[in-house]
């Protein structure tokens, strides 16, 4: 077997590293299998581990258009965090918390997950007030959190101008203690790998062009590389949610946007936790590498470019430069875009669909990097038992038509508002 | 960065502009005689094409109209903008 | 030490000399020079180390390409980490040092790592540091530390950047030979065009050719035309939509400190009609066992201080090759004084080519090279048939420089961000652009075509960079994050054969170069360890900056003060000279308080309160939106944006109103009055000011352009003055006006115009305090002197001026809900209590909502008010509301603390809150919990109006 560990890193060192077997497979598909998950990001990938490991459905495939990972899940600014007012969703990001806390070692894989504080800066005793309401609402929910008035925060994060002399001075924040950040491309090749060990085939190079219905419900996929049944049919494929379920009929409260992020240059550590910045759109954390990771808004039009404008990175930088005029000299080396499915009330959609067989996975907007773990999770319990886990039932799609829509940031339903 | 020709203006750049969503979802005339699949529709569902794309704009830092811009959502070519084509549900030009 | 400078040639001025220091060692140079050529000039070639196994590295390129020579520029708060010794232009004073490196550059501790570097491939992190799980930290803060490059600046920034916005037909990037005859071409057209090249001097390729005089006509010519405009130290990094390209030009980065007003960097938005991109190409380097020792260059790069810096790069060269570019090469160096003691060629040829002194080495290949901080030799062998080494063929050559040239690569990165795709050329062993992108011509070397220069017209003929199958030593492919041909192989081994997963595996081509050197010699390896052609094994995406952009000139002047503009009231002055202490609202500053001498805000505030409940007190509200309505369908248009009726609203008199969104929310709240029979003006909140001149715009326009209505904001035309409280009307009828402000006269909810003081004025006898209260709007320039005329006929009443937080006193005891903590885009107006307020006799924006399950039923949060048991404890703000018997179990939430205040009014703090089905449980007793700041306090659920719940004084 092939188990990671130092042990068999210094054998196979010894060995000039000819030794190692591929991380996966790479079968040709079957014509039928028991679940077929399109997409293959994080959520596909993990839906189809917990498919095997909690459920025992082993005969599964993940169809993947291109390279696994070179979604979303890719691109992403690796924010993990469980900070949610709402119940229905802080539930659900907090199991997410807690499989992320155990993942390398369940998944024999190192996804670097980095418990270094994630802290939402107020400018404003409003802020403040309101931060105050989301923590005791996270404490209560038994999600850790503490409340930081601005000498907690320059304690925290030294290098940041908490002076008053600025144009948004810092009043406080709210520290999530266990949030932080991955290694987003582990997370996917780990989450492949560990599958694969449990016999799911992951297909690259599939692109899913259509969905069979038949009077029972769906029946199969046609791909580019055939046709491919399966009754039971999960669609996880960020951006693209709504060509898919367009494909089964069904139309979705989801415009796609174009959200970018960018790197600087590596230098040595100057930032160790993941800051967010209250008077502007700007996250940041520093990688492992040494570069400092950031994102901001979305561009705020439907797009399907996977590359985006200026406005947004100068906001970025300008938004950096508020917190931290000393990184005014470093350099942006990197910037791209990612599709994502913004919805109508900000929150994911995760569950069963108006077409028997036919799940959906979708709708995460800007923050479903955190949710790999726990989407897979009950996506893979609502594929197998054909419903809704405890933990998606207010997540599932019929939430927009019972009036009961999830938004955490009361923005009304303007997709590109969330 | 787009550069949207606004009928009234000419040609500005995009951060002059406000972005409104899917130019054909038309809100129907009378709610209350609607029933709740067809308001639900109005209010949440969009085809979110992926190609040819018909939306609104609003021209806030100029003559604030709300404008209907033909864009390619793929290469964000935009193809057409003018004022309001109706009715609005219909597709496009 | 060896001076390596020529006497004559170049483009130095050896009239200037420069002096600059290097790790603290002082130097010597001539303008002209760049950091780089000066260090090699003064014989220093070691001057960085690689990133993770800090191997000596010296200067391996001529610009932008350069993976190795990356220092640390300037001092203090302008120190900078990771700039290329290339592109530094040497100024008098130049401080530059070494980094990641310790205790230094030539001793590195760290350097160590090499010793175990076999148990670290790529991706060797993926594989362990698992166990045990709570140290993970201390494995990755190890991480951390070890990673990384230079160290960022401390200090901010003392230099200034700015942005600016240019037009032009053409756009030509590049200033070498193809660009130069495009521009000049288009230029002698008429268009209007603009040139950007990366270097301080124009002429690319042409400069290294020695004879740069073709190019110094072009730009001769190209600079006397008015319709061209030559921008030089300037790159183009972007290419973004509908033809607008980002550039930066640096300003002042080959000075010491920018000229005094000068920015450091200019950020360029361009939009161009079209673009022609001439940006060259770029050299590959060969691919063998320690092929990154100092001393090892690129031959366009020897070429280039040779010729263009005057300096000789090493005394005794060997050259390395796939090509017939080499030849020409050896000829420029043997000229230059540099011998060249061998060419080894890859290549099996049968025509052979002499240079005199020479030896020429056909098929065979370098496999490794000595030398400990610098080279100082290298192992060549014959290959076999399968290009493997020849046993026994085996032979050292001693030299100090090694030229590497593996032919070259277009740089297309500007072509592929426009979308444009690449086909792989056989011939030249590249890609190069496939079709023309629309807006988009690619010319010369970027195009794959070398026909103009003098050294990559031998392009043809290439062959494979790697020289050895078996990838035992290191063979570097990237030199700046040190991934070796054996880690793409072991990518491609364990399953990462996309060429985007062995990127990310190995981080191949992720360092400060993009790559620019090492993603083709990647491609190479990796099609050969996948067996499959370059072309199928593709190219990773090219993501812009082309080369890395300064944050600062992202930023440009949105720094410091000017992140956001600042929004001033009209009475802005007068409160801060009357001392009150501020408090951000949005972009606004308001009055929060106004303390007097020795006064805490509790006391100052409380105060406040009394004084409005007992007297009078006023208040700046100039920052509440306005929106001016005209037309004669105004009415009808109110009507089907607010819940209640606004069409029997009289001319005269205003009317409170509620707008949803239509979802059924609670989009914003504010008055309206009714000025004569089609005008009318409303009001809204501070924050959501713009937000419903667009969501009002958006149904006219949009939804019902039938209806006549003509809207206009107008808030910042006028300045507003609450003045509230059971003396208010004593205050106004104590000044000159002709409006009549008695009771009879001026109703509850009536509004007159007139003058006060001889100021034109609009009064409302609008309340949110509750009391009786009158705000008075006033054209803006009469803020001022409205306010202190105020001030000073309150007097004998005892005028208190206060702020938002007395304002939240007076709203919560009222039991007034407010945009935020109440309704937070998730209330409905029922569940404020005002479910009486919606008409059932008209469409309004939200209604149908309403009907929705999750809306209409029985377990919404309603607004409530609550009083602590104990009549003592403050409620604590932001607390969840928890039923007794639930409150150490997971909860099921009761609800939250909106707004938690003392009231001085009942002296005892009250709060509202959002209670489940609250409405139905006045008088439940609860626990409000805080668990951030470890507090619970019983309370009592109430009406929400705690303070003259009739209305009468508002009425007085
Ligand atoms: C710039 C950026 C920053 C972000 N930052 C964060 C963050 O800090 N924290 C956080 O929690 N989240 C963040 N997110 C969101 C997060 O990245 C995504 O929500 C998450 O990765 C989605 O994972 P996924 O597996 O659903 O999607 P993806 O990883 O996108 O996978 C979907 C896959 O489906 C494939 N696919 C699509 N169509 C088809 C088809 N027809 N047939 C077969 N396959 C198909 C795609 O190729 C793709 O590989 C960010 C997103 C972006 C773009
Ligand atoms: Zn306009």
């Amino acid at each position: 077997m092939n188990r990671y560990s130092f042990a068999s890193l210094v054998r196979h060192g010894i060995m000039g590293h000819r030794g190692w077997k591929p991380a996966w497979r790479d079968p040709e598909p079957k014509t039928n299998y028991d679940a077929v998950i399109v997409g293959g990001g994080g959520h596909g990938l993990a839906s189809a581990y917990y498919l095997a490991k909690n459920h025992g459905l082993n005969n599964v495939a993940v169809l993947e258009k291109g390279w696994l990972g070179g979604g979303n899940t890719g691109r992403n600014t690796t924010i993990v965090r469980s900070n949610y007012l709402l119940d229905s969703n802080a539930r659900f990001y907090e199991h997410g918390m807690k499989l992320w806390e155990g993942l390398s070692r369940d998944l024999n894989f190192n996804v670097m997950f980095s418990q270094r504080g994630v802290i939402n800066l107020a400018h404003s005793k409003g802020q403040l007030e309101a931060f105050r309401r989301r923590g005791n609402a996270m404490r209560l929910n038994g999600i850790d959190a503490e409340l930081l008035n601005r000498d907690d925060v320059a304690a925290l994060v030294p290098g940041m101008d908490v002076s008053g002399d600025v144009r948004f001075p810092v009043e406080g924040g709210l520290l999530q203690p266990r949030g932080g950040t991955a290694r987003h491309d582990a997370v996917a090749w780990g989450y492949a790998r560990a599958a694969d060990r449990r016999g799911v085939d992951i297909i690259q190079n599939c692109e899913v062009t259509g969905i069979r219905r038949d009077h029972a419900g769906v029946s199969g996929v046609e791909t580019s590389r055939g046709f491919i049944a399966s009754k039971r049919i999960g669609l996880a494929v960020a951006g693209h949610s709504t060509q898919l379920a367009a494909m089964a009929g069904v139309r979705l409260p989801i415009e796609s946007h174009v959200l970018q992020a960018m790197v600087s240059e590596p230098v040595k550590p100057v930032l160790d936790t993941v800051v967010t910045f209250g008077a502007g759109h700007l996250y940041v954390s520093q990688s492992d590498k040494g570069e400092l990771v950031m994102g901001g808004d979305i561009d705020g039009y439907n797009s399907f470019a996977q590359r985006g404008n200026l406005p947004v990175i100068e906001h970025v930088a300008a938004c950096l430069l508020a917190l931290f005029p000393q990184f005014s000299r470093l350099r942006i080396l990197r910037t791209w875009g990612g599709i994502m499915d913004m919805t109508m009330d900000g929150s994911p959609i995760i569950g069963t669909t108006p077409v028997p067989g036919l799940f959906l996975n979708g709708g995460w907007c800007y923050g479903g990097f955190k949710a790999t773990p726990a989407s897979g999770w009950v996506f893979a319990h609502t594929m197998a038992t054909g419903q809704p886990h405890a933990l998606n039932a207010d997540l599932c799609l019929d939430r927009f038509h019972r009036g009961r829509a999830l938004d955490e940031k009361g923005a009304g339903p303007k997709p590109w508002a969330h | 960065m787009l550069l949207i020709d606004c009928p009234h203006c000419g040609p500005r750049a995009q951060t002059e502009f406000s972005y409104g969503g899917a130019a054909n979802v038309a809100r129907p005339p009378a709610p209350e005689e609607t029933d709740d699949a067809a308001w639900i529709e109005y209010l949440y569902l969009r085809d979110n094409a992926k190609g040819q794309h018909d939306e609104l704009w609003q021209h806030i830092f100029g003559c604030r109209r709300w404008l209907q811009l033909r864009r390619d959502v793929i290469s964000h070519e935009i193809i057409s903008c003018s004022e309001l084509r109706r009715p609005l549900a219909e597709d496009g030009p | 030490m060896a001076d390596f400078r020529l006497h004559s040639g170049g483009l130095i001025d050896r009239d200037r000399k420069i002096s600059f220091t290097f790790d603290g060692r002082s130097y010597q140079g001539y303008h002209g020079d760049t950091l780089a050529s000066a260090l090699l000039a003064n014989g220093v070639r070691l001057v960085g180390r690689s990133f993770k196994y800090h191997r000596p590295r010296g200067i391996y390129g001529l610009g932008g390409e350069e993976p190795n020579a990356l220092v640390r520029l300037r001092q203090g708060a302008r120190a900078e980490p990771n700039i290329r010794a290339t592109q530094i232009e040497l100024y008098e004073g130049l401080v530059a040092r070494s980094q990641n490196n310790w205790p230094s550059l030539r001793w590195d501790a760290a350097s160590a790592l090499g010793l175990v570097s076999r148990f670290l491939p790529a991706g060797f992190y993926y594989k362990t540091f698992m166990w045990p799980r709570r140290l993970w930290p201390h494995y990755e803060n190890f991480i951390r530390r070890m990673a990384g490059m230079g160290r960022s600046p401390e200090a901010p920034d003392p230099d200034h950047y700015e942005k600016c916005h240019g037009h032009c037909d053409v756009l030509v990037i590049g200033g070498g030979p193809a660009g130069l005859a495009a521009a000049l071409t288009a230029a002698e057209g008429g268009a209007q065009v603009w040139l950007a090249d990366e270097g301080a001097q124009l002429g690319g390729g042409c400069l290294n050719d020695g004879d740069a005089s073709a190019a110094r006509d072009t730009i001769a010519a190209l600079e006397s035309l008015d319709n061209v405009t030559l921008l030089r130290r300037t790159s183009v990094f972007g290419k973004y939509d509908d033809h607008l390209y980002g550039l930066v030009e640096r300003t002042g980065d080959h000075l010491a400190s920018p000229d005094l007003g000068m920015p450091r960097q200019r950020l360029w938005h361009l939009r161009a009609g079209r673009a022609v991109l001439a940006s060259g190409a770029i050299e590959r380097p060969l691919v063998f066992a320690n092929n990154d020792r100092p001393g090892v260059m690129l031959t366009s790069a020897a070429l280039g201080y040779l010729r263009t810096y005057a300096v000789r790069p090493g005394s005794r060269a060997v050259i390395n090759t796939n090509n017939d570019s080499a030849y020409g090469a050896a000829a420029i160096l043997a000229a230059g004084g540099i011998e060249v003691a061998a060419i080894v060629d890859h290549r099996h040829m049968k025509e052979r080519r002499e240079i005199p002194g020479a030896e020429i080495l056909h098929n065979h290949a370098i496999i490794d090279t000595r030398g400990k901080k610098g080279l100082t030799g290298v192992t060549v062998a014959q290959l076999d048939i399968n290009g493997d080494a020849v046993p026994g063929s085996e032979r050292q050559l001693a030299c100090d420089l090694l030229c590497l040239s593996g032919g070259f690569t277009p740089s297309v990165h500007l072509y592929s961000q426009a979308g444009g795709k690449l086909a792989f050329r056989e011939d030249i062993q590249s890609l190069v652009p496939k079709s023309e992108v629309p807006g988009m011509t690619v010319v010369g070397a970027a195009n794959g075509d070398f026909g103009e220069s003098e050294f990559i017209a031998g392009g043809a003929a290439m062959d494979r960079p790697v020289s050895l199958r078996k990838f035992r030593r290191k063979q570097f492919i990237d030199l700046q994050n040190d991934v070796t041909a054996a880690d793409v192989e072991l990518a491609a081994r364990e399953g990462y054969r996309s060429v985007e997963h062995v990127k990310r595996y190995t981080t191949l081509g992720m360092g400060t170069d993009q790559g620019k050197t090492s993603n083709l010699n990647g491609i190479a390896v990796l099609s050969d360890a996948l067996d499959r052609p370059p072309a199928e094994v593709g190219v990773t995406t090219y993501r812009p900056p082309y080369t890395p952009v300064t944050i600062g000139a992202l930023a440009g002047r949105d720094v410091g003060p000017f992140l956001a503009p600042d929004r001033r009231t009209p009475m802005q002055e007068c409160h801060e000279k009357a001392g009150a202490a501020f408090v951000p609202a949005g972009l606004w500053q308001r009055p929060h308080y106004y303390p007097r001498p020795g006064e805490t805000m509790t006391e100052a505030v409380n105060r406040e309160v009394l004084a409005v409940r007992r007297n009078v007190g006023i208040v700046d509200v100039s920052t509440l939106g306005r929106i001016d309505l005209h037309g004669p369908d105004v009415a009808e248009f109110l009507n089907r944006v607010y819940i209640n009726g606004f069409k029997a609203l009289a001319v005269g008199m205003c009317r409170y109103g509620v707008m949803l969104r239509d979802d059924g929310m609670i989009f914003d709240d504010g008055t309206v009055a009714r000025m004569a029979e089609t005008h009318f003006i409303m009001t809204t909140t501070t924050a959501n000011a713009g937000p419903v001149m667009a969501h009002l715009e958006f149904y006219l326009q949009v939804v019902w352009p039938e209806l006549r209505v003509h809207m206009t904001s107008i808030t910042d035309q006028w300045a507003v003055a609450a003045v509230a409280g059971p003396r208010s009307r004593d205050l106004l009828d104590s000044l000159d006006s002709d409006i009549a402000f008695a009771n009879q006269a001026m109703p509850f909810m009536a509004w007159r115009g007139g003058a006060i003081g001889g100021i034109p004025a609009q009064v409302f006898r609008i309340s949110f305090s509750g009391e009786l209260a009158y705000e008075i709007a006033v054209p803006a320039d009469y803020g001022p002197a409205m306010w202190e005329m105020l001030l000073a006929a309150g007097q004998e009443f005892d005028v208190n001026p206060y702020g938002t937080e007395a304002l939240t006193t007076l709203r919560t005891e009222k039991g007034h809900f407010v945009m935020g903590p109440e309704a937070d885009g998730r209330a409905t107006a029922d569940d404020m209590g005002l479910g009486a307020m919606l008409s059932s006799r008209k469409e309004f924006v939200g209604r149908r909502s309403l009907r929705l399950p999750g809306l209409a039923g029985g377990d919404r949060l309603h607004l409530v008010g609550l009083m602590p048991v104990d009549g003592r404890s403050q409620i604590p703000p932001g607390a969840i509301l928890l039923d007794k018997e639930m409150a150490g179990r997971a909860p099921d939430k009761a609800g939250h603390v909106t707004t938690s205040v003392f009231s001085p009014s009942l002296d005892k703090p009250i709060a509202l809150a959002m209670a489940r089905n609250g409405r139905q449980r006045l008088g439940a007793q609860l626990w409000a919990h805080s668990p951030l700041d470890n507090r619970i306090v019983e309370v009592v659920i109430t009406d929400p109006v705690f303070v003259d719940p009739m209305g009468e004084r508002l009425r007085a």
